[in-house]
Order: C-alpha cells, then structure tokens, then sequence
C-alpha cells in the first residue's frame, strides 16, 4: 500500500515536471522557432547595419518570416553583408524584394522589413536582395536636419543682404 | 611566511586529494548505474525522497520568485514605458538564470543535505558495512539509486520552478498591475527561444543536478562516521554545492550567451 | 554446506599481520576456527578483535600473512568470488546495523530479495521462519527504532541465517545487554549453532558468558595470541594474561596503571619545583 503510494507521489512528480517543460516550451518560448531551423538563406548588402543584431526579426508586413543569421563585413564594397534565414513555408518572395532595417518604437530593437517586389520568379537559397535601404541612424538625421535648417538659413540672410 | 605557505600547500594538497577521491567514487557510481535498469524499484523510491518531498519548496519558492520578478520587472520598466516586456523578462530571468540556480541551491537545502545524512548516518550505523558483508555492494544498492534520481529530479523541478514563476509574474503583472495579458504572453513568445534558452536552462539543470547529486552521495560515502562527523559532511554539501552550482553558472553562462 | 568439505578447520589464519596508521593490531597472529563449534575470541578493550572479524570478512587486507576461510584465501579470490564468500558467512554487528528505513520483516528479507529470485509467498514463509527462530515473528511489523537493544540484535541474527550460512560471526553479541537479553542470546547462539550446523566465531569480553557456551577459546592481547583451549584448559592456564583476564584481577601483565615515570619520583619532581 504503502509502495504505491510512493509510486503514484512520483507520477505526479514526473508528470507536474514534464508538464512544466511543456508549458514552457509552447507557452514560454515561440516553438515556431524550431520549425524555423529548416528554411532558406537569403543575403543582402547593406551601407550601414545601424544596431543591427544577430537573431533579429526578418519581417514581412510586419509578420515575422525568419531572423537574421549573420552579419559579415566585406572589406571589397565596404559594406555589411546580412544573411536572412526565412522560414521553409515562405517561398513565395519575388526576386525583386526589396529590404530596408527599421526600427520598432523610437527606442526599440532593429529588424529588417522586406518590401515583395513584382517578379515572377521567386528568391530560394543564396539569392541575393539587391535592393537595399540602410539603417536611419538617428545621429546623422539629426546631424541632416541641423545642417539644412542652418543652410536654409543662411540662404535666406544671402537673400536678404543686399 | 614559512609557516603560511606550509599551511596553503597543506590545504591546497587536500584540496586536490579530496577532489581525486571524489572522482574515482564517481566512477564506481558510474559504473554501478547500468546495473539499476534491472531495477527501477529503486530509483524511484529515491525519486520520492529526492524530488517529491522536494516539489512543495519549489513550488512555494518558484511562485515567490515569479511575483517578486514581476513586481520589480513593472516598476523598472513602466519608466520607460515598456511595461508590455514584461512577460519576456520574467520568463527569460527565470528560464535562463534564476530556474535552474535558484532550484539547484534549494535542491542542495533540502535533497542533497538530507542524502549526505542519510548515507552517512547509514555508514555510522555500520549499514553500510553490513550491506557489504551481507556480499551487496552499497554503492550499487545506495549511492546509485539517489545519484540518479538526482540528476533526474533537478531539470524537472527547475522547469516546475520556472513555470511555476512565470505564473507567480503573470499574476502580479497582469492580474495586479494591470499589464495586458496578450503583450505579456506575445512580447515572451518572441524573445524566448526554444532552443537559445529553454533547451540551455535544462542543460544547465542537468550538469547543476549531476554535481549536486555527486557532491551529495560523495560527502556522505566520504563522511567520518560519527555525529559530528554527519552533520560536518552536511554543511560541506549545502556550501559546497551552492559554490559549485554558482560558479559553473558562470562559466555556463558565458558559454551559452556570451556571444549574443 | 560443511558437508562437502572434510576440512575440520573452516577459518585458517596464518602469520597475519596488521597496522592501523602507526599502530600495530596484530603481529604474526596464528588461529584455527574448527568447523562445526562456537570459538571465543577474548581480549582487552582495543585490542582489534572486530578487526580480526573484519579481516576474516575481507573488508580489511592483512599486511602479512594469509586469512583462509572454508579452503579459500580470502584476499587473493576474485571480488566476485570474494562476494560468493560472504554469502555463505555472516557477520552479527555490535549494533545490529539494521536497515533503519525498512521493517523487521524486509530486514529479514533483504538478503533473500537481493541473492535469490525467490517468489514472495517463499520469501515470506522464509522470513516467518527466521522470524521464528528468534522468537520476533510477532514484531515483523515493527521498525528497528522501535526495537530493544536486545531485539535488534535478535532481528540481526535472524537477517544473518536468512541466506543459511555456515557460519556466523558475532562482534561483541553480549555488551550493554540485561541478564535475561543475554541468557536468550546465548541459549540463541547454541541453538542456531548446533540446529542447523552451522561455525560460530563469538568476539567478545564477557568471559563468564563465553566459557559457559564455546567450546574453544582465544586470547589475543597486545597483537598476539596469549594462550587458547578449551574453557577448562584455559581456566588452568599458566599464563598471566590468560589468568588475568579469566579471572578479571585488576593488575597483572594488563598494568593497572598507564605507563608513567616512578610515582615517589613524581611525587618529588613536584616538590621540588615550588
């Protein structure tokens, strides 16, 4: 009696166990994630990568499609070369795609947002995204916005000089 | 100055002597483990003693740690308005981090210091001698058992500690504090990583319940046989596996996530 | 089990010698257990008589000397066959050293469960009988916490004939007993030796206990064999130690005093520093 006692106590033990590791996986963590491992890779140059960071989002209309698996610099172009892992199930992005590195929120984590193209034929394995916009570093923005504001200033005291 | 350095390398000698020991005793226990599939019986009688008796302190302690991680995490993050990450932030503390150390140190409280005295009251008793005159190998019969339903117990009671966390700060943030509860869940799901974190939490469990069920069983083999000599190898458990269990976090960390 | 052996002698000790770190147990110790009899093995306090039983065990290795036990030498056999060995001897701990987690009856069973693959009902009927044997059938139930001293060392005794040995060693089965717990000890050790045929080696100090029921005797003092026969030889002995302790006198090559320099000179080395 007393033996299957102890026996049912450590069912409950191991079952409660595998349960919370079930939960955490499918609750917690994005299980989708493991899915993911089988895909495409995809490259795209970028001038500049801003914050960029491995593991980020690789988003399409907002809907997240892969991650960023790594992020070389190639010492021929002087630029950032980006390789996407898209997920297996989205192999529909035209050839003409089009990638730019946004920001979410002011202050948040930097993805990059791929813009479908019109082509006919579709990206697979290795391709590369031709189209590319940088990172908006938020320095030289404000840098841009000071230095126009002074210029046109300046126009203006020429225009009013004489 | 003479006597100084005789006493460090006295230490140091016994240091190392204690450690050699401790790893040829960890190769009979190895050794005696396959003979334990015949019987089952017997681990899961340890698995009793080792985890259920173990699971109301992780669940209490788990649950307390949740609610404190997400009261503190809300009051951190509402500063900058980023009260919605806050799910990600307690499932990661817990998952990565505070799970499995946190579990292995109460694991070290309340297992590993009630199997040092076992076994070595069972070796002060001469039950253990006994068991060997009886021509039945103590470290088959004993020390296997409770080793493995250590290394067994230690990633599912981290797992139950961090579920069981998430919970306590799904409580507090979102029942309480009023943060929404699908942010909280969707902004954890995108940044917790099956396999980045979750799988590496149970490593780290894993290596954590290896060495605190090791160090456990090796200080009660190991311990002088008397009621002092009990309650010593006691202490040296709990302090040794705390120690252990922190440092190797550590060096596990950085393995892990080091590069992030 | 003594049956297929014609070898009257069951346990040969020869030449053995053992240290303890710096101190010396036994020094070239010879002793012969004869098959079938109950031997004493007397001795001071201290004097390494469960180390004796230890060694005869093979749980201890001599520095010298060889230990053989029913025609095999103890410390060269296999491990395996060393277990084989132990199956068929038994070693009666001074404090019983029984399982404190488990009941009088799995105690009783647990040599059985571990060595044979006996169904339970034969398991059971072989407990009861151990049991029986004891006189402690009643007390399967109980816990050894909640035994007598005099009872674990019963349950003990019947955990150490579960597996049928042909022989039994018993360390110090009669200290810190009461009169009537070490009468139905002794009358047990008799019995069982003598039922079922069994060798028994008693270690112990209790002399008066032991000349009433071994049938031989020895005296170890100081790492040596000081005499051995049997009680009535032993008795009319003409060694000072083996009269000494017989006879439980207080000085005799047992000094009553710890060594120490001469008492008047003591006495006056004190003197004459104030």
């Amino acid at each position: 009696m007393q033996k299957k006692n102890i026996e049912i106590w450590v069912g409950v033990f191991v079952a409660a166990g595998i349960a919370a590791l079930v939960m955490l996986a499918m609750k917690v963590s994005n299980l989708a994630a493991f899915t993911s491992r089988d895909g495409y890779d995809v490259i795209a140059h970028f001038e500049n990568i801003g914050g960029l960071k491995e593991r980020a989002a690789v988003t399409v209309a907002g809907v997240r499609i892969g991650r960023v698996k790594s992020i070389v610099f190639d010492d021929k172009t002087y630029e950032a070369v980006v390789t996407m892992h898209i997920d297996a199930a989205q192999n529909r992005l035209p050839l003409d795609t089009s990638a730019s590195i946004l920001t979410a929120g002011l202050l948040g984590e930097q993805y990059v947002s791929l813009e479908p193209g019109g082509d006919e034929k579709f990206l697979k394995q290795g391709d590369q995204i031709k189209l590319t916009q940088s990172a908006i570093i938020l320095e030289k923005m404000v840098g841009q916005f000071l230095f126009s504001k002074a210029a046109g200033e300046g126009k203006k005291d020429e225009g009013t000089a004489p | 100055m003479m006597d100084w350095l005789q006493r460090l390398g006295h230490s140091s000698l016994g240091v190392f002597e204690r450690l050699g020991r401790g790893n040829l005793f960890l190769l009979r226990v190895l050794a005696a483990v396959p003979s334990l599939v015949l019987r089952p019986r017997l681990v899961i009688a340890q698995l009793y003693s080792v985890g259920v008796l173990s699971m109301t302190l992780i669940l209490i302690s788990g649950l307390n740690v949740g609610m404190v991680l997400g009261l503190q995490g809300y009051n951190t993050l509402v500063d900058f308005g980023a009260e919605e990450s806050l799910g990600q932030v307690v499932a990661l503390s817990l998952v990565r981090e505070l799970g499995p150390v946190v579990a292995a140190l109460l694991f070290a409280g309340r297992a590993g210091s009630a199997l040092t005295a076992e076994i070595g009251l069972m070796k002060a008793t001469e039950q253990l001698s006994g068991m060997e005159m009886m021509a039945v190998d103590p470290v088959k019969r004993v020390i296997a058992p409770r080793f493995l339903a250590g290394i067994f117990s230690m990633p599912l009671l981290a797992a139950i500690f961090s579920a069981v966390g998430v919970l306590g700060g799904f409580f507090v943030g979102v029942g309480l504090l009023g943060v929404d509860s699908g942010a909280f869940w969707s902004q954890m799901q995108a940044k917790v990583d099956l396999q980045d974190d979750i799988l590496n939490g149970v490593i780290k469990s894993l290596v954590f319940g290896w060495v605190a069920a090791w160090i456990a069983v090796y200080e009660g083999y190991d311990a002088v046989p008397t009621t002092e000599g009990v309650s010593r190898a006691t202490t040296r458990t709990v302090v040794h596996t705390a120690f252990a269990v922190l440092g190797l976090d550590f060096i596990l960390t950085a393995l892990m996530f080091g590069n992030d | 089990m003594s049956l297929n052996n014609d070898d009257p002698l069951i346990v040969k000790i020869r030449g053995v010698k053992f240290t303890y770190g710096v101190r010396t147990i036994f020094d070239n110790v010879d002793i012969d257990i004869p098959r079938g009899k109950i031997t004493a093995i007397m001795g001071p306090s201290g004097t390494g008589k469960t180390t004796l039983l230890r060694l005869i065990g093979g749980q201890l290795r001599p520095d010298a000397g060889s230990i053989e036990v029913d025609g095999q030498n103890v410390h060269a056999v296999s491990r395996d066959a060393l277990f084989q060995l132990r199956k068929r001897m038994s070693l009666l701990f001074q404090t019983g050293a029984l399982f404190t987690d488990l009941t009088v009856f799995e105690n009783v069973a647990f040599p059985l469960r571990e060595h044979t693959r006996l169904p339970e009902s034969m398991i059971r009927d072989l407990v009861l009988m151990k049991l029986q044997a004891v006189g402690l059938r009643g007390a399967r139930d109980l816990l050894p916490a909640e035994l007598s001293g005099g009872m674990a060392r019963r349950v003990a005794l019947a955990r150490a004939i579960a597996l049928d040995p042909m022989m039994i060693m018993y360390d110090e089965p009669f200290t810190g007993q009461d009169p009537i717990t070490v009468g139905v000890i002794m009358q047990l050790i008799r019995m069982l030796n003598d039922t079922l045929g069994l060798t028994s080696i008693i270690v112990s100090h209790d002399v008066h206990e032991l000349t009433m029921i071994c049938d031989r005797m020895y005296m170890i003092a100081e790492g040596k064999v000081m005499g051995h026969g049997s009680p009535e030889e032993m008795k009319g002995s003409a060694s000072g130690w083996v009269r000494q302790f017989m006879g439980g006198l207080p000085d005799g090559p047992v000094p009553f005093h710890y060594p120490a320099p001469d008492y008047a000179e003591d006495l006056l080395a004190g003197a004459s520093r104030t």
